[in-house]
């Protein structure tokens, strides 16, 4: 197990190496300056060249993602602009401010949103995926395989809007979205999030519902299921000590992943609801081509991706205890 | 092919059965000479929510082909603002001025907030755009995906582990986030950054960038299955007949890698139909004034708690869409591969 942890996490080193030195050099081809932009109005050419010293990109390409590679482990000076201490990620460009500070400012949103609609659709997914399972061909099942294929084929863009439209303008049941620190007043929280996290559920919940149907109809059928009614074991016992075990190895799989991409920013979930998170952070960086902020924002989504792909891989070995990590 | 195990799951496989009309699996094999492709046909034909999702999806590419005939027929485009040569069709608030969003034997579907547009036309040529640009993203991230993936599986060695690599990192890319970031670097390739940007070449750029991270999940398919291939008799038996690598490919692996091929483009054209109208909607694809499912619902999110109806049109139609493409696929899958299941 510790092997596998060591040589999978310095693998995830390594993609995210690459994807951090791809994304530097592809924004470099957008012919965009950035220091015109945080120069403003007004600008001189020695002002120009102040800023474009003091953000550090009046070097070559290379050296500038060496210099920000650095700046991760020792800290980075930007003249005039102040300093931004070990852990650095660089300076954004356009909010004068560095950009771990806005990350972590935006992530509590990402997060509440991402962990709440999991919460939402891993309860309903299983609960009617086991449902359907367990009444194979009856009307359960058919209602719940049905509605999950139309459900996962709706688009946060249009039912997001229809949501808020009959809940908050027309019914007036629920509040406009809006986000307060679960710190500051918990039921504030859950009431401003509902709403995202029911509509974030409803297309969600669908993936779950096939997928605990057909793994749990799949480990029903299986010899050792059958060997232990045989025995005279309950049916419940057996469906929840036994056959809900294996099958959710793959839901954790796929919950993984879900999760990884959530929190990795819910970029048009976030622009429906205007929350100010950090998907609509990434919309907003790229918009001003603030490079340090969309390689943050990057950076984070792949790191949790690669991360939970990790976390995925070790907890499917300790559900399954056939799986080894070689 | 894997033995067919004793459980309850086998009476669900789908067998061929010409007698009786119920679904049941290869019973035929090697009695009657039928290739596997009017095998998968027939199986096809027997499914009836296939055919009607196959009948509602051939709808949408009509429509969206005879787009321009069928507006010229109905008398109008998507691009006048009707509003501004008749006042009265907004009211004071540039809402519609009929109820239902303007709905009228003139304007079948409403006409547009503040603009005036007609719905319909719109929404025809929304469709086409749409459609336009997820056929050729998935046409080119087969191709990509397929090439890659064989010539990675058939070479193995060096040039396997350098592809499965590139694969690793691509499907690392957290995608929305990409395509967001790089339209503009696309854009800038071929547009100096004050120019306006082309529509035709905006949509060029969406196809590059949603096949840029389409091709890999592909890719990886296939190099495994070649692999899996690649060692059997019968690719054995062509080599030492002194075939050459192109005639194996092609001869010998591609009718048996068909069944993948199939089955893994027709879940990605949803995936692009929507992931383009999601970038639309979010600014970064096409844009306003051309029609444009994503632009159709950006333009309806502005004024929804206003006119829902207008959105309703592009948000039902591609919901309904999206649900046949995918009910489609399904029953493909399951003509393809009885075997598979859901």
């Amino acid at each position: 197990m510790f092997r596998f942890l060591v040589r999978r996490t310095l693998g995830a080193l390594v993609i995210l190496l690459i994807i951090s030195a791809v994304t530097f050099w592809l924004f470099y081809a957008i012919p965009r300056d950035p220091a015109m932009m945080s120069c403003g109005k007004n600008c001189t050419p020695d002002m120009l060249k102040q800023v474009r010293h003091n953000l550090d990109i009046d070097h070559p390409v290379p050296v500038q993602y060496w210099y920000w590679l650095k700046g991760i482990f020792v800290g980075r000076s930007y003249g005039d602009f102040g300093n931004c201490s070990a852990p650095c990620l660089g300076y954004s460009f356009a909010n004068r401010e560095p950009v771990l500070g806005t990350i972590l400012d935006r992530l509590p949103l990402t997060l509440s949103l991402a962990f709440g609609s999991a919460v939402v659709f891993l309860v309903f997914g299983i609960g009617s995926g086991m449902i359907a399972a367990v009444r194979q061909g009856k009307w359960q099942d058919k209602v719940a395989s049905s509605a999950s294929l139309v459900a996962s084929s709706l688009q946060i863009y249009f039912i997001g809007y229809v949501a808020m439209y009959f809940l908050v303008a027309k019914l007036g049941i629920l509040n406009n979205p809006s986000y307060t620190p679960l710190t500051q007043n918990p039921f504030e929280w859950a009431s401003g999030l509902l709403l995202p996290w029911l509509v974030l559920a409803l297309i969600w919940t669908a993936n779950y519902t096939r997928m605990t149907r057909s793994q749990l109809v799949e480990t029903l059928s299986e010899d050792y299921v059958r060997t232990a009614r045989a025995k005279g074991m309950s049916s419940r016992s057996v469906f929840f000590r036994f056959a809900w075990r294996g099958a959710m190895g793959p839901i954790v799989t796929i919950f993984g992943i879900d999760l990884a991409t959530l929190i990795g920013g819910a970029i048009i979930t976030e622009s429906v609801f205007s929350l100010q998170g950090v998907g609509r952070l990434a919309v907003q960086s790229v918009n001003q081509s603030d490079l340090p902020m969309v390689l943050g924002v990057t950076l984070l989504s792949a790191g949790a991706i690669v991360v939970f792909n990790i976390v995925v891989d070790a907890v499917y070995a300790v559900i399954d205890p056939r799986i080894r990590l070689a | 092919m894997t033995p067919p195990t004793p459980s309850t799951a086998a009476p669900l496989e789908v067998t061929d059965d010409t007698a009786t009309k119920s679904t049941t699996s290869d019973g035929s094999k090697g009695s009657e000479s039928r290739s596997p492709g009017r095998l998968a046909w027939r199986r096809f034909k027997r499914d009836r929510t296939g055919v009607i999702s196959a009948y509602v999806v051939i709808f949408f590419f009509v429509i969206a082909i005879a787009a321009p005939l069928i507006a010229k027929l109905y008398g109008k485009n998507p691009y006048t603002t009707y509003a501004s040569a008749n006042p009265d069709l907004l009211d004071a608030f540039s809402y519609p001025a009929g109820p239902n969003g303007g709905m009228s034997s003139q304007f079948w579907f409403g006409i547009e907030p503040q603009l005036g547009r007609d719905v319909f036309t719109f929404l025809l040529y929304g469709i086409r755009t749409s459609l336009g640009i997820a056929t050729a993203a998935t046409l080119l991230t087969t191709v990509a995906g397929v090439v890659i993936g064989v010539t990675a599986g058939y070479l193995g060695g060096r040039t396997d582990y350098f592809v499965s690599r590139i694969i690793d990192i691509v499907l690392s890319f957290p995608s929305t986030l990409f395509f967001i970031a790089f339209m503009p670097v696309v854009y800038g390739i071929f547009v100096a950054p004050d120019d306006n940007i082309p529509t035709s070449l905006r949509a060029i750029a969406l196809i590059l960038v949603l096949s840029a991270f389409g091709w890999a999940s592909i890719a990886r398919l296939l190099r495994g299955q070649v692999l899996g291939l690649r060692e059997r008799e019968f690719v054995e038996a062509a080599k030492v007949t002194g075939a050459s690598p192109m005639r194996i490919v092609f001869k010998e692996l591609l009718p048996n890698l068909w069944t993948p091929i199939i089955i893994q483009s027709t879940l990605l054209l949803p995936a692009f139909v929507t992931t383009e109208a999601g970038l639309a909607f979010l600014g970064v694809g096409i844009i306003d004034p051309t029609p444009d499912w994503g632009v159709m619902i950006q333009r309806g999110a502005e004024f929804y708690s206003q006119d829902l109806t207008f959105m309703l049109f592009p948000g039902i139609s591609m919901v309904v869409f999206v649900v046949a493409f995918n009910l489609l696929g399904d029953s493909v899958r399951d003509a393809l591969d009885p075997k598979s299941k859901r």
